[in-house]
């Protein structure tokens, strides 16, 4: 093996950044200014709820990958800890709001963050004496605990509606009530960045690396004098804490707390945004929260059966690109790095198009499939290509299939091209 | 007198029906190097699991530094001084040679379950770390992953991380298992420098290994040391002959 191919590219490790000042803060700074200069950039109001749900995506993905890439532990159930402080949230600028209480809105997902603290702790403690599969196992039915008793203490969950609230009328800050978008966006804008420094500053940590030396081998963790259930269970409160955080965010940015935010699908929401990002490395999930956040808004208008195609990309990322979107990009910079990206772009284009044509074929079969068996024969239209068919069209079919099996018969033919490119720019690097 | 260091009594270990451990006594006295030998399967490993935690004998007691440790689990046996290799290697696969180090380092420096200070603040880690990394010739390895290491130089971690929290008492379990001549004799000057002043166990099947480096030198045979001395009183023993040496002789 070519040992330095695989040097210590994770962001956990050490190195990743220098220790001069610019250094250390620049990153910071421009993602600061980054965040700030976004809204008048996109100016529409969808633009600024996606920006927001993305914000909250973001603290939620980085928080849950404090335990499945740092720690090695696999939930499904890092939702409860986000619902459960979307609701304290709620509750608390409800009760802020009647007593007219001094604090304004900007400190109530500290609130959230509290709440996951204290929820983490208690769950953790069962928990995390476990780990792999079973600990997997009792998160699936801690969150099923946590979602059965919403609909049992209605008072405190409000039953299927659940419990609402208004952010406008907390003490104001420098004048603002939070009523408009813009404003709660910046609230979330810096929740998250403040959230990203620190989870990121805990990776550098003792605990942070002893997090790390656990999801490699719990093992031997114990014979350098860690107790690796003391290990888990301090990831999973500190975790529980920022999910919590993402809750309040939420909490503030709907201004509703109801039980779909603990629910499976946010669960499984976040472990998929986490994996398809690349739980191997820092900003993976970062990368993964803001794709999914935006395919959610973007592919839910345009077509009912989303969900599928979501389910499909996490199959073909699992399949194809185990260390996820970052994993890639992590790939290529090493080209880069080396100067030899020159070398499997030409290939990745010839490769690109057949992919494409069997892509669409795909989509257009799922989405006739979906007219005839569901919609009762309703036409297909897709408005770009001025197109108006009934699902059951011939001609359609035809053209599905043939871009299907032809676009596929293609890209197997090309696909040695690009993986024989990637050897010759890998190989050739490390020699030069 | 010599303090005793590690003294088992009456330790015994069985897996289901079968009695691996059948009794041993033995007293490894304060900074000797002792090791231990036998065939394959004798129950080396299983002993130095006892001894550290990772296996509850069904019998007997272990007491290091004088005090009784059987009850305790691994990472308090270590934090009491003792620390162990393993025979099959057992590293921070996906970490930095450098970060497997300094998890040996940590807490024994106090660091602890921190997780508001950075890790690299503390000079004191990033010293040790540098100094151990030098010494077992990794230093020009620090940023590779762990998992990519040739096989002797995965070895030389084991160790590394091993001696890196600076523990008195320490337990390597075939160090040299599949290294070359060369690589061997390495890895004894090394074994050698890092035990001084300290206490080493050493399970080894090199004999060549065995009789330059130890100070005395227990037979393990079916579960039950069948010899304890010097390495001439060892190696003129008659039961030691027929049982062990007889059969491997070199
Ligand atoms: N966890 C276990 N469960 C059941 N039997 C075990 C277990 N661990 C070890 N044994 C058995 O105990 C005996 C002693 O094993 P051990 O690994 O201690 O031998 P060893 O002296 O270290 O041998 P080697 O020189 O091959 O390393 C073997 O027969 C082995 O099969
Ligand atoms: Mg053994």
């Amino acid at each position: 093996m070519t040992g330095d191919v695989v040097k210590a590219s994770m962001a956990s490790e050490r190195g990743f950044f220098p220790t001069e000042l610019f250094a250390r803060w620049g990153v910071w700074v421009a993602l600061a200014a980054l965040l700030l200069v976004l809204p008048l950039v996109f100016k529409s109001g969808t633009a600024l709820t996606m920006m927001s749900l993305m914000g909250i995506a973001i603290v939620f993905a980085l928080s849950y990958n404090m335990l499945l890439g740092q720690t090695g532990m696999l939930s499904f159930g890092h939702a409860v800890y986000y619902g459960l402080g979307a609701y304290l949230v709620v509750h608390a600028i409800n009760i802020v709001t009647a007593q007219r209480l001094p604090i304004p809105l900007p400190l109530m997902p500290l609130i959230g963050g509290l709440s996951g603290l204290f929820f983490g702790i208690l769950f953790g403690w069962v928990s995390t004496k476990r780990s792999g599969t079973a600990f997997a196992m009792i998160s699936l039915g801690l969150a099923e605990l946590v979602g059965s008793s919403s609909l049992i203490l209605r008072g405190f969950f409000g039953g299927e509606e659940g419990v609402t609230t208004n952010r406008a009328k907390l003490l104001r800050v420098f004048d603002w009530n939070f009523g408009p978008q813009i404003q709660v966006y910046y609230l979330i804008a810096f929740w998250c960045l403040l959230c990203m420094y620190l989870m990121y500053k805990i990776t550098r940590t003792p605990l942070g690396r002893m997090c790390n030396a656990t999801r490699d081998n719990a093992e031997r963790v114990q014979f350098v004098g860690y107790n690796p259930q003391v290990v888990r269970f301090l990831a999973f409160c500190l975790s529980g804490f920022f999910a919590g955080i993402a809750g309040g965010l939420a909490a503030i940015n709907f201004e509703i707390a109801n039980s779909a935010l603990f629910s499976a699908v946010q669960s499984g929401n976040v472990l998929l945004a986490t994996f398809i990002g690349g739980a191997g490395f820092f900003f993976g999930p970062v990368i993964g929260a803001v794709l999914v956040s935006y395919l959610q808004v973007m592919l839910s208008d345009l077509t009912e059966v989303w969900q599928l195609y979501f389910g499909l990309m996490f199959i073909a990322v699992v399949m194809f690109a185990p260390q996820g979107l970052a994993g890639l990009i992590m790939m290529h910079a090493t080209l880069v790095k080396r100067g030899t990206l020159m070398k499997v772009l030409p290939s990745y284009l010839v490769s690109f198009i057949p992919a494409l044509a069997m892509t669409a074929g795909l989509i257009l079969i799922i989405e006739m499939l979906f007219r005839i068996s569901v919609k009762e024969g309703e036409a297909l239209v897709i408005r770009p290509l001025g197109l108006n068919m009934p699902p059951t069209s011939p001609v359609l079919w035809g053209v599905a299939l043939v871009l299907l099996i032809g676009g596929g018969f293609l890209f197997r033919m090309t696909w040695p091209m690009v993986s024989n490119a990637w050897g010759r720019a890998t190989s050739e690097g490390a020699a030069a | 007198m010599s303090v005793s260091e590690i003294e088992l009594k009456g330790l015994k270990k069985s897996f289901g029906p079968t009695e691996v451990i059948r009794g041993i006594d033995l007293s490894v006295v304060k900074g000797e190097r002792h090791a231990i030998i036998g065939p394959n399967g004798a129950g080396k490993s299983t002993l130095f699991g006892l001894v550290s935690g990772l296996l509850k004998p069904t019998s007997g007691a272990i007491m290091l530094k004088g005090q009784d440790i059987t009850p305790l689990p691994p990472h308090l046996i270590n934090r009491r001084g003792l620390s162990r290799s393993f025979q099959v290697t057992n590293i921070f696969h996906r970490m930095s040679v450098w970060e497997n180090v300094r998890c040996g380092v940590l807490w024994s420096i106090g660091q602890r379950y921190r997780f508001w200070r950075d890790v690299d603040s503390s000079p004191e880690a990033n010293e040790r770390t540098e100094r151990i990394l030098t010494d077992f010739n990794l230093i020009d390895r620090k940023d590779v992953l762990a998992g990519v290491l040739t096989y002797a130089e995965q070895r030389a971690l084991e160790i590394a991380i091993t001696v890196a929290g600076g523990a008195d008492v320490i337990l390597l379990d075939e160090p040299t298992a599949g290294m070359s001549r060369h690589e061997t004799d390495r890895a004894v000057d090394l074994i050698r420098k890092v035990s001084e002043g300290r206490t080493l166990m050493i399970v080894e099947h090199d004999m060549s290994v065995i009789f330059g480096l130890a100070d005395r030198i227990s037979v393990l045979v079916y579960g039950a040391i069948i010899a304890t001395g010097t390495p001439d009183q060892i190696r003129n023993d008659p039961k030691v002959k027929e049982a062990y040496l007889g059969q491997e002789a070199h």
